[in-house]
């Protein structure tokens, strides 16, 4: 069993939970994910692990509510437990020494970017990040970020905080004025996209982390395809991270979509068993 | 050291057998028509995915359908299983009424005989050699029938015995993946005495048993029982620890597992690579079997979804491909066809299921190839484009091989299409243990005990022979739990 020990809401549908799981925690690198299942009759669903404490024998989740598993899921407390917890899955990031290194992260995308942004900069590299977001509230894990970047920029939509704008104005801006060795994208699959034309413009080989619809995560369903380099890549073992300028981002989005009204049912069926009860 | 044949010799000299074999005249047995097998009415069963089809045969149709054994000199039945289990010994323990017996016979060799009796292609294994099929042109001996009347019997009758298990030697050893190989193996094992623990990916034990089969075919109480069992035996199930991943054989060997069999399956599934084959509403059977065999997608209470279809197509002629189209129908689909480019004679799939597809309104759109798909401006799947084939020279599958007709295309309206091609070896272990020796086809090579290039570690199964039944990965379970405890044995002196 995989007990919560620690949850705190970063916003009001950002969710971080501390999780019991000595063998995952031992076991992970910075680009793996989980896949979890609240309760019985639930989904299994992914989530990076955005931290991990060997010693304590614990992984940090952070998610963000969008349907109904992620809903159940920030529902729990410290002391509940998750019933289905595996992993470490998908391929580790490829850190190395580059020199300098492009951290994007939008929105609940900058949980997965922390490891990485920590490994880069372990890895003895000079480390940027560009966090953006809609809004103040949904800019996560900043102080996390700034421990192991030399700069973080923060761009928001509405300027709420940081600075008025998109993350590719703010990645732009640095790339014109030092060299970019290499570029992360983390977020949205629109904002990995526009990040990823970008990056292409100035030719910096960039990496993106795709979120694309699971249901083993083993390479047992295909439900995870993507097309890379006009190949049909399997994201939860070929993945999650690829070449940004291979990707074909489109087919994401289209993909991501193909629930999307099955998804909105069983959000409304949730939402009326919990108007129900109270 | 007497041979299989001279213990069959034995056996059938028993007194019991020769007074049943002089009860009825050779004539009068072979005389009487197979028995036919009951089954829920085809316009009732497609309202469930649960509903199991065949009912199985009562006590009187069993006895019966036994008499008809001529419990032969040379049964060549026996030639046709795979793990060569004693069959007219356990029909003639049917025809006496012993059917306790006779499910005690099965299980010397099969593990699952309530899992065989069902979803064994009898009419390419044991019920093709029976001396009725070969020397008398007659319809074979039901001998998957009777093989799961006497398992089920046994089941109901609540006189299902745990068997007896030698004094622990405390030796530890792991199986990887808890398919029927697995499966096998522990039981095998925990008799001998070792401590078994058997480690899942999954949340659920049974591998394809419980996440591929669908119900309507193989209810999962039928595989929780004989779980029950082995749990009772003294095996330990470890869910959702993936061996490679979540722990490395080198940490599972300093935490003292002494040797692995590895029974991953052939998990990973294959796509055509044709235009529009990414779009959303075409999906593999993986998928979708996943979606509602495990994952429950079938039912409002799951979270789950799955997508349903008016016009469903599946691609492929295989087991996996019958299941899929016959849960397309049970889950609404107007039209729920399958397209195989292939005509029906060569399909891989049991005879049965072809059958009850049929039944319940499956269409065939034999000889067709899918070239390319359409959608709609979401992205959805609306039209399938269709190669027709005919038949030409036989290729090195013995089958006559499928050959486009120049030019001549077909679209069909589909909403939902489910890839059924077929499946590669599961990379996941092979990917962690570089030394080793895997062939091109990614199968793990094995010696006759089935032995890897890693000396500890066995394997059996779909990993090894890259799709194959369920009764084939239970015997190779077993001929690998042979060959390690011969192999711990040696090595403790
Ligand atoms: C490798 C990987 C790592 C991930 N890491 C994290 C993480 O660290 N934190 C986090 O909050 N989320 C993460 N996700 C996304 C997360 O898995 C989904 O948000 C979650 O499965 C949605 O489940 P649900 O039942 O709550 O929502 P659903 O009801 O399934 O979906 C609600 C809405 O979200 C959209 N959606 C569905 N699935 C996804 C998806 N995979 N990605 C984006 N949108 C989706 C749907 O289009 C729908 O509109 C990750 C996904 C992957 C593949
Ligand atoms: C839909 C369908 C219908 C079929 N119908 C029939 C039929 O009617 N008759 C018949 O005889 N055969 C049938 N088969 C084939 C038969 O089911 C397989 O040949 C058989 O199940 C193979 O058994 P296995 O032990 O090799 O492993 P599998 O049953 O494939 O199970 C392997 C298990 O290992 C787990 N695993 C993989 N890697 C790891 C790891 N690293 N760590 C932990 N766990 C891991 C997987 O999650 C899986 O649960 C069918 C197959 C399918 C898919
Ligand atoms: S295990 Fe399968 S092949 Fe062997 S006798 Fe039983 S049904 Fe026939
Ligand atoms: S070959 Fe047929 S008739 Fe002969 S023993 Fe086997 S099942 Fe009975
Ligand atoms: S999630 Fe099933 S193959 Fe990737």
């Amino acid at each position: 069993m995989n007990r919560i020990v620690e949850k705190e809401f970063f916003s009001e549908n950002v969710v971080k939970l501390v999780v019991e799981a000595p063998l995952i925690a031992k076991a992970r690198k910075p680009g793996n994910f989980v896949i979890l299942r609240v309760s019985e009759n639930g989904e299994r669903i992914p989530l990076t692990i955005a931290g991990a404490d060997v010693e304590k024998g614990t992984i940090t989740l952070i998610a963000q509510k969008v349907g109904v598993s992620t809903e159940k899921l920030a529902a729990l407390n410290v002391g509940d437990s998750l019933i289905d917890l595996v992993g470490p899955l998908g391929k580790a990031t490829d850190i190395h020494k580059v020199g300098t290194v492009l951290c994007c992260g939008g929105g609940v995308g900058v949980a997965p970017l922390l490891p990485i942004v920590e490994g880069f900069k372990k890895a003895g590299n000079r480390v940027v990040s560009v966090l953006a977001a809609r809004s103040k509230d949904l800019i996560i894990l900043e102080d996390e970020v700034r421990k192991w970047s030399d700069e973080v920029i923060v761009m928001t939509d509405d300027g709420s905080h940081g600075r008025k704008g998109l993350v590719t104005q703010g990645a732009e801006e640095v790339i014109l004025r030092e060299k970019i060795d290499e570029c992360i994208a983390i977020g949205p699959a629109i904002m990995m996209k526009f990040t990823s034309l970008l990056t292409k413009k100035y030719n910096i080989p960039t990496q993106a982390s795709l979120n694309a619809m699971m249901v083993d995560g083993t390479g047992m369903c295909g439900a995870c395809r993507v097309s890379v380099g006009g190949k049909t890549k399997f994201t939860c073992v070929d993945g999650p991270e690829f070449d940004a300028h291979q990707i074909d981002f489109d087919e994401l989005m289209m993909r991501l979509g193909g629930y999307k009204s099955e998804e909105k049912e069983a959000f409304e069926i949730y939402n009326k068993m919990l108007d129900c009860k109270i | 050291m007497t041979t299989y044949t001279e213990y069959l010799k034995e056996r059938r000299e028993q007194e019991w057998r020769e007074e049943l074999r002089k009860k009825l005249k050779g004539k009068e047995r072979t005389d009487q028509p197979r028995v036919h097998m009951p089954e829920v009415d085809p316009n009732e069963r497609v309202k469930s995915q649960t509903v199991e089809v065949n009912l199985g045969l009562g006590r009187e149709e069993a006895i019966k359908e036994a008499s008809r054994c001529m419990d032969c000199v040379n049964p060549t039945c026996i030639e046709g299983c795979p793990v060569g289990i004693n069959i007219p010994e356990f029909i003639k323990n049917i025809e006496r009424e012993e059917f306790s017996l006779a499910a005690k016979t099965l299980k010397m060799y099969n593990a699952l005989p309530a899992v065989c009796g069902r979803v064994c292609p009898q009419e390419k294994q044991c019920e093709s050699k029976c001396f009725y099929t070969i020397k008398l042109n007659k319809p074979a001996v039901a001998i998957g029938y009777l093989e799961r009347f006497a398992a089920d019997w046994e089941r109901e009758s609540g006189s299902m015995d745990v068997p007896q298990c030698a004094p622990s030697n405390g030796i530890k050893v792991a199986a990887v993946g808890s398919g029927p190989s697995s499966l096998s193996f522990a039981g095998d094992m925990v008799k001998l005495g070792y401590d078994v623990t058997v480690f899942e990916a999954l949340h659920e034990i049974g591998g394809v048993l419980k996440y591929g089969i669908p119900e309507f075919r193989l209810p999962n109480r039928m595989v929780d029982v004989e779980l029950d069992i082995l749990k009772k035996m003294g095996v330990k199930f470890v869910t959702n620890f993936i061996v490679g991943r979540t722990a490395s054989f080198e940490q599972l060997k300093e935490e003292g597992f002494k040797g692995f069999f590895v029974g991953s399956g052939a998990g990973l599934p294959r796509f055509m690579n044709i235009p529009g084959e990414n779009y959303n509403g075409i999906m593999s059977s993986n998928e979708y079997l996943t979606r509602v065999n495990l994952m429950g997608a079938n039912n409002d209470e799951f979270d789950t979804p799955v997508l349903r279809g008016k016009n469903v197509a599946v691609i492929g002629g295989g087991n996996t491909a019958m299941d899929s189209v016959r849960t397309a129908k049970r889950l609404g689909a107007e039209r729920a066809m399958i397209v195989y480019r292939r005509s029906r004679v060569e399909m891989p799939a049991r005879v049965e299921e072809v059958k009850h597809a049929e039944e319940e309104g499956v269409e065939f759109l034999n000889l067709t190839n899918p070239i390319e798909y359409f959608a709609d401006e979401k992205g959805r799947v609306n039209k399938m484009r269709l190669q027709l084939m005919e038949l030409g020279e036989p290729d090195a599958s013995g089958r006559r091989s499928p050959v486009e007709i120049p030019g001549a295309t077909q679209d069909i309206d589909v909403d939902l299409v489910i890839v059924a091609v077929g499946v590669s070896p599961n990379p996941l272990i092979p990917a962690s243990l570089p030394d080793l020796k895997v062939s091109r086809w990614g199968t793990i090579e094995v010696n006759d005990g089935m032995q890897s290039s890693i000396p500890v570690l066995f394997a059996g199964g779909d990993i090894v022979r890259g799709g194959a039944t369920v009764i084939l990965a239970m015997g190779d379970g077993r001929n690998a739990a042979k060959s390690m405890h011969e192999y711990l044995s040696d090595q403790k002196d």
